[in-house]
């Protein structure tokens, strides 16, 4: 039989090959801002390990090259994976000379290049099972146990980010919970809103394009403008509404970034929920009212249900639209892990910028798998649902 | 007199835009009451007319490259030689969208510096997914017969790809760069976090400088190029897709 | 001439075309009939290789059509789908200019074939040429459709349920136009229906496949005289058998001497009408006519009821 080659496993394997052999695993800086020294794979780990991960690394590359089976691509893909998260804690503890509290090492270019090619591989495998809703969920549950782990059993302790972390352990859960506060009350308040602005505006025809057009508008204004032009009012608000500060109202700070991310949350859900209710079948919507529902039995008993999937699709945009907005917050000392992003750019210190950014995307990203699978099974056995 | 009223607010919006970067000191009066302790109400670090100019054009550079790369991507994972790759590509758009613009821009800082490169990189790289996405979405879903009597009539996968599926998905795909360019005017004032010359700048001094009257200018300059340049392409859109007897996709 | 030769397709384990042979004559109208699934349309794909066949030949007039490249060869044959799949970006004149356009005809050939053609399907080039697609009827874009297939004047028309998003008056229509074009360029047709009422009307020979397998090659009034097995005769419809027999008939093959009361018939009208003509008048006779009015003589009841009984 001839050898073939898969076609994405080319690209995987290029860029793993680079990673491995060009790019540096890791760098090592002999305090948090000095520029850092690259060092390859070689080099940051103890000799038996280093030698082993190229070895883990080239089969898996030959794994991925050639037409395997799919159990074998993705065991190669978690294997590589895991090998290298374990093992860049490793380097963290094989550069760090003994007792030595500057010294800095984080992640290099190659390690993330190895991370991006065989998360790919993850990634095309586990698109190819096609998953139910229940089990993209339980993988998701799966990969955040295992970092869950990682993180308690101090094998990353040695690495800058942690280090960045272990310094602001406080303040970090402040912001996260800060930062989850606001993304998600935020949506909160804009469905609290949003859904009956919504079905106004599917009854009332006149009312729906005025509507729309000054969201669509809102939307347009930068976010951090948003954020600013929303100082002035809540500051007047806080001085003359007696009691408006006394439940946390203020110029700067949380409010108007609440604000703010309430008013881009509205345009999402209001537009999702006058779509999923024009997208009810005309017939279902005759039928009812033929055997003499009310407006309200209507509303309730048949276009609700049928526009929900498409109602949740906008409710999904929001959330992990609002997670990535909710870093903006920061300028405006609304919190968040903005503060961090926006810290770490200021100190051109990278590793704060990635304490920062790492658990938006990964809150972003869980948000998507969690609410894209609610969605599926929401809309299941609806029709209606790719009026989306 | 519903017919011309948006076009006639439209050009209104656009010649105060024009006069307000010409010559802003004329609406100084304006935004005057909005500062406090005497601070200059008019951005006085640099020309606004220069800065918008810059935020446009770094739009556009990342724009121009993100329809080159989208629409090169979208059509060699839909061919016979690139099918393979069109789960995965779909997965990685989806996972890529909820990359927060921020995430992006602030860690493509230590790869390439500060200034105007992260910018680009991240208004890029952000601005590939809604156009690979519509792209995607137009060349896949061309009708079934249309393809089938184009096979038919004798044309090879050039001819198709060039004279029927790209002309068919072009109001999808006009649909994403609209999306696209939106997306990177609001982001690209972020860039100024990290030194880039957008008109974000004006908005950071105002922030930092507790002046609203810049916050305020910078955000509706921006807003009001944003709303222009949307309703123009969405212009485009309708008259791609009118000839086609489609409903715009709005 | 086209001969099919031991033409197979698989798609993997399952042969969605089993070793079918046929021959089509030249001039000749082909409807290949069967149930969906049955193989009918990938049959069809085969002849101008938008499927390629797993084993077997296709001759277009002796020679193969694998010697062939794919889209030349099928700029050579017309080619008309269901819900015509016209373009939707061109407009009228530039969908029939297709293949001119890609052959290379100039531009003046291309304008004259394409205003013929318009013409020819009673559609006025002045007032339609310039319009797009969905801006016409029904029953208009599947004649631009055809029009399209017939625009580099191809020997061989290969046509997939053209007739199947339309409404039963137009269609009656569109079947007739049909026929008087083949007539009028003597092209070679070879259409697929599930129609069997369409295939006895527009067909010279009837192709039945079921199930990848062509059952019955034949004739329209063998196919109705003598099913070749109970699949064929349930396509065919037990019931009205015998009206559609006499549908294949011409009155004027039916012409008896004598005389007859009331309002004649015309000569080229088909036997069933006649005989709906007579039941519903409550006639047992009636005078038959030529297209210039001359008696030639009458139609029975008993007649055309002796016509309709089974073939010997």
């Amino acid at each position: 039989m001839a050898i073939r080659f898969d076609k994405l496993g080319v690209v995987i394997a290029a860029i793993a090959a680079y990673g491995a052999v060009v790019a540096p695993f890791a760098t090592f800086r002999a305090n948090r801002i000095v520029a850092g020294e690259p060092r390859s794979i070689l080099e940051a780990l103890p000799q038996w390990s280093g030698a082993a991960l190229l070895a883990i690394l080239g089969a898996a590359a030959l794994v991925a090259l050639l037409k395997t089976p799919l159990a074998l691509r993705l065991a190669a893909s978690v294997v590589v994976l895991t090998s290298l998260a374990l093992l860049i804690g490793v380097a963290g503890a094989h550069l760090t000379p003994e007792g030595n509290s500057f010294a800095r090492v984080s992640a290099a270019s190659g390690f993330w290049l190895l991370i991006f090619a065989f998360t790919l591989l993850l990634a095309d495998g586990l698109t190819r099972l096609q998953l139910s809703p229940v089990g993209r969920v339980a993988v998701l549950a799966v990969a955040a146990a295992a970092v869950w782990l990682l993180l308690a059993s101090g094998a990353w302790n040695d690495l800058s980010l942690l280090k960045e972390y272990t310094n602001r352990a406080d303040s970090f859960w402040n912001e996260a919970s800060r930062h989850v506060t606001l993304a998600l009350g935020s949506l909160v308040g804009a469905v609290a809103v949003g859904l009956p602005l919504g079905i106004l505006c599917h009854r009332v025809d006149w009312l729906r394009d005025g509507v729309l057009n000054v969201l669509n508008i809102v939307q347009t204004i930068p976010s951090i403008a948003l954020f600013g032009i929303l100082i002035a009012p809540l500051g007047w608000v806080a001085a003359n509404v007696p009691g408006a500060a006394a439940i946390g109202i203020r110029g700067i700070g949380v409010a108007p970034a609440f604000v703010a991310l309430f008013l881009y949350s509205l345009l999402p859900v209001v537009a999702n929920t006058v779509v999923g209710l024009a997208g009810v079948p005309r017939a279902a919507n005759e039928a009812a009212r033929g055997m003499g529902m009310t407006d309200w039995q209507r509303l309730r008993g048949v276009e609700f249900p049928l526009a929900f999937p498409v109602i949740l699709t906008g409710i999904r945009i929001v959330l992990v639209q609002n997670i990535g907005l909710a870093t903006i917050a920061a300028l405006i000392g609304g919190g968040g892990f903005g503060v961090f992003v926006f810290q770490g750019v200021g100190q051109t210190a990278m590793d704060l910028v990635l304490l920062g950014a790492v658990p938006t995307v990964a809150l972003a990203f869980a948000a998507a798998i969690i609410l894209d699978a609610v969605i599926e099974m929401a809309a299941k056995g609806r029709p209606v649902a790719e009026a989306a | 007199m519903r017919a011309w009223l948006p076009l006639f607010l439209r050009l209104c919006v656009l010649a105060l835009l024009v006069a307000f970067l010409v010559s802003p000191q004329v609406f100084e009066p304006l935004l005057k009451p909005l500062t406090q302790n005497g601070a200059p109400a008019i951005y006085n670090q640099g020309s606004l007319l220069s800065l918008a100019l810059q935020h446009l054009r770094t739009v556009a550079i990342a724009t121009v490259a993100a329809i080159v790369v989208a629409v090169s991507l979208a059509i060699l994972v839909t061919r016979p030689a690139g099918v393979e790759f069109l789960p995965l590509s779909r997965s990685l758009v989806n996972i890529g969208q909820t990359f927060p613009p921020v995430a992006v821009l602030a860690l493509a800082v230590p790869a390439v510096g500060f200034g105007e490169k992260p910018t680009l990189i991240a208004l890029f790289l952000y601005g590939l997914l809604p156009i690979f996405e519509n792209a995607l979405t137009g060349l896949t879903t061309t009708p079934a017969n249309v393809v089938e009597a184009a096979r038919g009539a004798g044309m090879t996968g050039w001819q198709r790809l060039l004279r029927v599926e790209l002309p068919l998905s072009l109001p999808i795909i006009l649909a994403g760069i609209r999306l696209s360019v939106v997306i990177s005017l609001a982001t690209a004032t972020i860039g100024s976090t990290v030194a880039a010359k957008t008109l974000g700048e004006v908005i950071i001094a105002g922030l930092l400088s507790n002046n609203l009257a810049f916050v305020l200018q910078g955000g509706l300059i921006v807003a009001a190029l944003a709303v222009l340049i949307y309703d123009a392409l969405s212009a485009l859109e309708r008259m791609a897709a009118r000839r086609m007897g489609q409903v715009s996709a709005e | 001439m086209i001969e099919i030769e031991h033409v197979t397709k698989r798609y993997g384990d399952v042969a969605v075309v089993d070793d079918v042979s046929m021959v089509i004559e030249p001039r000749t109208v082909t409807v290949i009939v069967g149930t969906s699934g049955s193989g009918k349309t990938t049959l069809l794909r085969m002849i101008n290789r938008l499927v390629e066949p797993t084993s077997g030949t296709i001759r277009l007039d002796g020679v193969d059509n694998r010697t062939v490249p794919g889209p030349q060869l099928r700029r050579s044959i017309g080619y008309a789908i269901q819900g015509h799949g016209l373009f939707p970006h061109r407009t009228v004149a530039q969908n029939i200019a297709t293949v001119p356009s890609l052959l290379g005809w100039d531009a003046g050939r291309i304008r004259a074939r394409v205003d013929e053609l318009l013409s020819l399907f009673q559609l006025d080039p002045a007032a339609f040429g310039a319009r797009y697609p969905h801006e016409l009827s029904g029953g208009q874009q599947q004649r631009v459709g055809v029009a399209r297939a017939l625009a580099a004047e191809p020997n061989v028309l290969l046509m997939d349920e053209p007739f199947g998003a339309l409404d039963p008056i137009i269609r009656t229509k569109a079947q007739e136009d049909l026929l008087a074009i083949q007539r009028r360029f003597g092209t070679t047709i070879i259409l697929v229906t599930h129609d069997m009422e369409e295939a006895v009307h527009l067909g010279d020979r009837i192709a039945v496949m079921d199930a990848g397998r062509l059952i019955q090659y034949a004739i329209p009034a063998e196919i109705l005289a003598r099913p070749a097995n109970d699949f064929v005769e349930t396509l065919v419809g037990a019931s009205d058998r015998p009206f559609k027999l006499l549908s294949l008939g011409a009155v004027r093959d039916a012409v008896e001497p004598g005389e007859a009361e009331g309002a004649a018939i015309g000569d080229e009208a088909t036997q069933r009408d006649a005989l709906a003509e007579l039941l519903w008048s409550g006639r047992a006779a009636m005078p038959v006519t030529d297209d210039e009015g001359r008696a030639l003589g009458r139609v029975t009841v008993n007649g055309l009821v002796k016509r309709a009984a089974r073939p010997a």
